[in-house]
């Protein structure tokens, strides 16, 4: 099984330890996994921006990156929805890009629904609080959304049960946007900062020592926020905690 | 003005901002409550959104039915294709009436063809006598959410307007003080009324009749008191039969307020003797909207205003931030389709998080429909600075030269320069959140080195 490492461009440029932390675990789950050194943007800002027409170039570099591996993963809910949903569909090769955006995963999704893995054993005493990103809970379906009527899962937390001494915190909206919602998070500053900080009081009214979340771009909007207000809660991505856990 | 700036000054109030958000959640939590309590609420989701796709794929033949048989039930039907000519056939009825004041019972479509300002100038007095309508049209403003008109004002607001209007105690808060000088004021009022309008929740061509919702009984106090009823429906709030409104009276009430069922929930089906009962069918943009594909499910939506109540957008930035008769979600992807230009922000006005889809008791893919819209929205104001930056991005995310450069000089740029530079009034997002710290090497840089 041939994986490819799909790393957003914001994660390649300002989070590479998140990448790193997501080759080692993919790694540390057998997986044989390499990353296309070619792989740029996959073109969300813009698609989300009304631009959708515009990212041509950028799907088609995409596709050509990925399409000879058996699996994309990346770890963000976010890109692998545009990936899925958004790309405007190519005039050419469409049977190929339909095959791409068919095997583009998110990586918690990946290791519980391809890998198999029901839960991670490991240990990591600390209390943890998790942003459920929207695209990755109401777009992939990730876990389970308070709106709708049906029995309650989340593909993180499951992964998290079997780790040692991890307190996983319920939130009081458990499945709140935290207002990043990219170019919103600039057209409607005001609006997407105090989204954030009541995300973020929801976190700290509740003790918690370490936010998570599976979309860095979530987890950069609310560090951004608590950092301006010299809040001293740290901030990891899932990819980061399981890693950690393992070894 | 656009939806960022009516925001960012709804949010200047921090704490109002604050309690407007709570308030809202509450209504959404209370209507999780009520929905968990029924095994098969996504079933009957399911059944509501076939029915209604149903009715917009038959539109045409349901609306020939509902005139045919309204009016063999005795019931005058009025077709309307626009706002200017609903309100004239609403004036031509009250003149032959010769009927110089009216009631009013909550109607979210007289609300958009602007009825009460037009009934105004033509020398008719309105009196909305939903409690919540009431209390905006003292105030001069219209409704700020289409099922909770009244929502924005907090008790003390209300008390100091009635103390103004109504002459109650100055700074008596009781609501149920100032419910009752409401009940007193608006009893007059339906006493004096020859015409009472309603709105339209659900018409049914099976039987010619329809049902107004309300939880006031105010409705049916305005009708029965008056000798005319003049009833306005938009022409997308058909069902076919009257079993099936079953579905969607069970739906309604539980995602409008969590309530199992609304108080009243009144049929009209033929004039009582003596009286006269006109039904109006209205266009305004209906059509158009139900000619665009992607957009045309938009018209499913039954008003419960639960996409509102549910809405991170709307909760902290107030139904006035719209500057449309139907805030919130479902009023941004019916609105640009009246007025794209008007109404271009609000498609933009959502993280596109998906929670009005989920919350949608007809299963409207509200989010889906705003990122269309955005599409279609971009495409309607040509060549702009933005559309040009979007260009040059894809010309740099093709090439990976050009995202290796670009990325390393951006890092490279970030690194040199000063806080006092980085942090400008032109960095947004630098204004209340921190930058993340700059790392010496990017992901791609560190694989070559240590993995290739």
């Amino acid at each position: 099984m041939k994986v490819a490492l799909f790393i957003p461009c914001y994660i390649d440029q300002f989070y590479p330890h998140v990448g790193q932390a997501t080759l080692e675990l993919l790694e540390k789950l057998n997986c044989n996994v390499s990353y296309p050194m070619n792989q740029t943007c996959c073109g969300q800002p813009m698609a989300n921006s009304g631009y959708e027409r515009d990212t041509e170039g950028t799907t088609r570099q995409f596709i050509e990156t990925f399409k000879d591996f058996d699996y994309i993963v990346a770890p963000s809910g976010s890109c692998v929805l545009h990936v899925k949903e958004h790309q405007p569909c190519l005039k050419e090769g469409g049977k190929e890009q339909a095959e791409v955006q068919a095997k583009t995963y998110e990586l918690s999704e990946f290791i519980t629904d391809i890998l198999k893995v029901d839960t991670i054993q490991g240990s990591f005493p600390h209390k943890i609080g998790f942003h459920s990103s929207c695209h990755g809970q109401r777009g992939l379906r990730l876990s389970s959304s308070s709106e709708l009527n049906e029995a309650p899962f989340n593909k993180a937390k499951a992964l998290f049960a079997g780790i040692k001494g991890l307190e996983w915190v319920e939130l009081a909206r458990k499945d709140e946007c935290c207002g990043f919602g990219g170019t919103f998070a600039v057209s409607e500053e005001a609006l997407s900062v105090q989204m954030g900080k009541d995300r973020l009081s929801d976190h700290l009214e509740h003790q918690v020592e370490i936010i998570c979340g599976g979309d860095v771009s979530c987890l950069m909007h609310l560090q951004g926020i608590a950092q301006r207000n010299n809040n001293q809660v740290k901030f990891m991505h899932l990819a980061e905690i399981l890693n950690q856990a393992i070894s | 003005m656009s939806h960022p700036s009516q925001a960012a000054k709804f949010l200047k109030d921090e704490k109002r901002a604050h309690w407007h958000d709570e308030t809202l959640w509450f209504v959404r939590e209370k209507r999780d409550i009520s929905s968990k309590k029924i095994p098969e609420w996504e079933e009957l989701r399911k059944i509501a959104s076939g029915i209604k796709d149903h009715v917009l794929s038959n539109l045409d033949n349901y609306l020939a039915e509902l005139e045919k048989k309204a009016t063999e039930n005795g019931i005058h039907v009025h077709w309307a294709k626009d706002a200017e000519e609903h309100n004239k056939i609403v004036l031509e009825i009250l003149k032959k009436q010769k009927c110089k004041a009216i009631v009013k019972s909550k109607s979210i479509l007289t609300e958009e063809c602007h009825l009460n300002p037009f009934l105004e100038k033509n020398g008719v007095e309105v009196v909305d006598t939903d409690l919540g309508e009431r209390i905006v049209q003292f105030m001069k403003q219209p409704p700020s959410h289409i099922v909770l008109p009244a929502i924005h004002l907090k008790k003390g607001d209300i008390s100091e307007l009635f103390h103004k209007k109504l002459k109650t105690q100055k700074g008596n808060e009781d609501p149920e003080y100032l419910t009752h000088a409401a009940r007193e004021h608006l009893r007059n009022k339906f006493l004096g009324a020859k015409v009472a309008i309603t709105g339209v929740n659900f018409a049914i061509p099976e039987t010619g009749e329809f049902v107004v919702c309300t939880n006031e009984g105010n409705a049916d106090m305005g009708v029965h008191l008056a000798d005319v009823h003049i009833a306005c429906m938009g022409i997308e709030k058909i069902i076919p039969r009257r079993a099936d409104l079953g579905v969607f009276l069970r739906l309604l009430a539980r995602s409008a307020t969590g309530q199992s069922i609304t108080n009243y929930n009144s049929h009209f089906r033929s004039p009582a003797p003596g009286k006269e009962l006109h039904l109006i069918l209205v266009d305004n943009g209906r059509t158009n909207q139900l000619a665009r594909d992607k957009f045309k499910n938009s018209l499913k939506c039954i008003r419960c205003g639960a996409c509102m109540n549910t809405c991170p957008i709307y909760r902290r930035s107030g139904g006035y931030s719209y500057g449309s008769t139907v805030p919130g979600p479902i009023g941004s992807i019916l609105s640009p389709g009246i007025d794209v230009k008007k109404y271009s922000t609000l498609p933009f006005a959502s993280t596109l998080c998906g929670s009005c889809s989920d919350v949608c008791p007809v299963k409207i893919n509200i989010h889906e429909q705003l990122y269309e819209w955005r599409q279609e929205i971009t495409k309607a104001q040509g060549i702009t600075g933005k559309g040009l930056s979007m260009q040059l991005a894809n010309g740099i995310f093709k090439s990976p030269l050009a995202y290796k450069i670009s990325g390393k000089m951006l890092r490279a740029t970030l690194k040199t320069l000063p806080n006092s530079i980085i942090y400008n009034p032109l960095n947004a997002w630098g204004k209340g959140r921190d930058l993340p710290a700059t790392p010496k090497q990017s992901f791609k840089e560190w694989y070559q080195k240590n993995r290739s």
